[in-house]
Order: C-alpha cells, then sequence, then structure tokens
C-alpha cells in the first residue's frame, strides 16, 4: 500500500511520517506541495510542521497548494487522510474538518507526552485501536486548541465522530478535551498530538502511534478486498 | 490611492487569550478602568486601478478570515485630507 506524505515549505514531520509509514509495513511516497499530481497513493498524511511560516493562520495558505485541491477532492471521493498537527489545521482550513485550531488557552507551547484515550475506532486511521484505550504520544503546539460553536460539537459527539481525547490534563484548551475527530465518512482524521512521533522505542515514548499508520494499511486491505472494514466510505 | 481595508476580529464568543494577557497588563501601566481587550488583525490591500470591493470581499472571506473563528469587515480607505487622522 502507498501512503504519501506531503512535503510543504515549512513542514518539519515529513521525514518522521515517511518512516512511520514504513514501520507500519507501507510504502511511504513523498508528495510535493507544488505538485497537483497524488502519484497514484492510496491514502496521505499531512504532517505537522509549520507550513508557509504560519503567515496569517496556520494552515491558511496551504490550503490553497496546488496538492491541496488534489487531496480535498480525493478525500471528499473517500481517500483516506490524515492530518497530523499543522496538517489537523490544513484540513479544519479547508473545511475538510469542522471547527478551528486557535492558540494555546494560556499562550505557551507546550511539548511533552501527552495521555490520549481513543474515543472512535470507526475511522479509516483507529481501526486497529479498541474503544476506550488509553495512549501516549508526544504532544508539541502553540495553536492547538480546538474550538468550533456548540452546534457542531454537539453533533461531533452525537455522531461518534470525536475519535481521540486529551486525559490526564488537556495541553492547550481544546473544548471538550478534544484532540482528534474525523469528517461523516471517516475516512479524514485530524489529530493535534504527534502518532508519527511514537513508533520507535528509541525515540518514542512509546510505540502507540504505529496503530494509526497501520489501521490505514488495514483499511486499505479491507477496501481492495471489498470488505468493509469500517464505516467510512469507499473509494 | 486604490486602498481596501480589512479589518478581522474574533468572534464575540471566542476566546482572546492574546487580548486577556494584554487586559492583565494593564494595571502595571496604572490603568484600572479597562474591563476587556480583544485583539484582531487590519490587513490593506492595494489594487492597480480602482478598488475592487467585490474582489476584496473575496479576498477576506476565502482567505484573509476564518469564518468558522472570525468577523472581516471592508472599507475604501479615503485618501488622507478627507479625515484627518490622529496624529500620536
Amino acid at each position: 500500500m502507498r501512503i504519501g506524505v506531503v512535503t510543504f515549505p515549512g513542514s518539519l514531520d515529513d521525514g518522521d511520517a515517511a518512516r512511520a509509514v514504513r514501520i507500519a509495513g507501507g510504502e511511504a511516497v513523498r508528495l510535493w506541495h507544488g505538485d497537483p499530481d497524488l502519484h497514484g497513493v492510496d491514502a496521505v498524511v499531512l504532517p505537522g510542521g509549520f507550513s508557509y511560516g504560519d503567515a496569517l493562520r496556520c494552515g491558511a495558505i496551504a490550503r490553497f497548494a496546488p496538492v491541496m485541491e488534489s487531496v480535498a477532492d480525493a478525500a471528499r471521493g473517500g481517500l483516506p487522510v490524515l492530518g497530523i498537527c499543522n496538517g489537523f489545521q490544513i484540513l479544519c482550513e479547508a473545511h475538510l474538518l469542522p471547527g478551528a485550531l486557535t492558540r494555546n488557552q494560556h499562550l505557551h507551547f507546550r511539548n511533552r507526552d501527552q495521555h490520549l484515550r481513543i474515543a472512535g475506532t470507526a475511522t479509516a486511521w483507529t481501526n486497529s485501536f479498541t474503544e476506550g484505550q488509553e495512549i501516549l504520544v508526544p504532544v508539541k503546539n502553540g495553536e492547538g486548541c480546538f474550538v468550533a460553536d456548540e452546534r457542531t460539537l454537539d453533533e461531533l459527539e452525537a455522531e461518534g465522530r470525536v475519535v481521540a481525547r486529551y486525559t490526564r490534563g488537556n495541553p492547550n484548551g481544546s473544548q471538550r478535551d478534544i484532540a482528534a475527530i474525523t469528517n461523516a465518512a471517516g475516512n479524514v482524521v485530524g489529530i493535534m498530538p504527534h502518532p508519527e512521533h511514537a513508533v520507535e522505542a528509541l525515540t518514542g515514548p512509546s510505540l502507540d502511534g504505529l496503530g494509526f499508520f497501520t489501521s490505514a494499511l488495514r483499511y486499505l486491505a479491507g477496501s481492495a478486498a471489498g470488505g468493509q472494514l469500517t464505516g467510512g466510505a469507499q473509494r | 490611492m486604490a486602498r481596501v481595508v480589512v479589518d478581522v476580529m474574533l468572534k464575540p464568543e471566542i476566546l482572546d487569550p492574546q487580548g486577556q494577557a494584554v487586559a492583565n497588563a494593564l494595571p502595571r501601566l496604572g490603568v484600572n478602568d479597562i474591563s476587556s481587550v480583544r485583539i484582531g488583525r487590519r490587513i490593506e490591500i492595494e489594487f492597480d486601478g480602482e478598488p475592487d470591493l467585490e474582489t476584496a470581499r473575496e479576498i477576506a472571506d476565502k482567505l484573509l478570515a476564518n469564518p468558522v473563528i472570525e468577523d472581516f469587515s471592508i472599507r475604501v480607505d479615503e485618501p488622507a485630507g478627507d479625515s484627518a487622522p490622529m496624529s500620536a
């Protein structure tokens, strides 16, 4: 399975994301922000970093990168897309996910290992986890405070679209402790913490992050076999 | 000059921690009668020809403001003379 990892000017975690894909058993395909061709990948990761220097708002300019038009079209067609940190911000700016990520409430950049509770496993990126499972992955952001209006928040909860919540402390003030959400079809997931930094014992606090990438491979294998592993959309 | 000014503000219901930090610093200046400070962004767009408010509105809506969390307002910046700018 070929999973594309996009590099924008200012991306930082594209290398780690590609490495996580490989460790999970997939083939990582590097995609370039200026190239609208997705090169036939089966899924896409939008990595963390500071695309376009976070000018204007985080993700606001990346949303108009040539590659993003293709990613957005494919995502609407069911392509699994995972946005991590800055990638999550880009997905919100592109209206592929609801809400927005704003300045951390305490105004400090937070960089620590963070406990999350998996709240939704019916997505292309979390089907390898169990509901309620606690995982430990790094979090590192200055603008990770998830906000949306009450109606949107209620909708996300009612439809089971909150994918992960911060537990044992909320690092940025996100509403309802939301760390990750998905779209209605379950193929697009945005997560603020960094699963790609928790895939090897040498460098990560755990191997818990690997589950996101093995989930995508499992989902794609299920799709290829004609089965439907999750409630998500088919390509 | 064909200049359009776009003001972008966080919606009233969105918390503005930067504004709060500024408000909390004001007593150090000896100012104690401020109840709230909110911080926004002013963007000046220069057109080659006549200012085009419709284009400016599109730019503001699609890029300059995030309608999920921000409101914006647009106006043509009148050349100085019509209304004398306040000097500091």
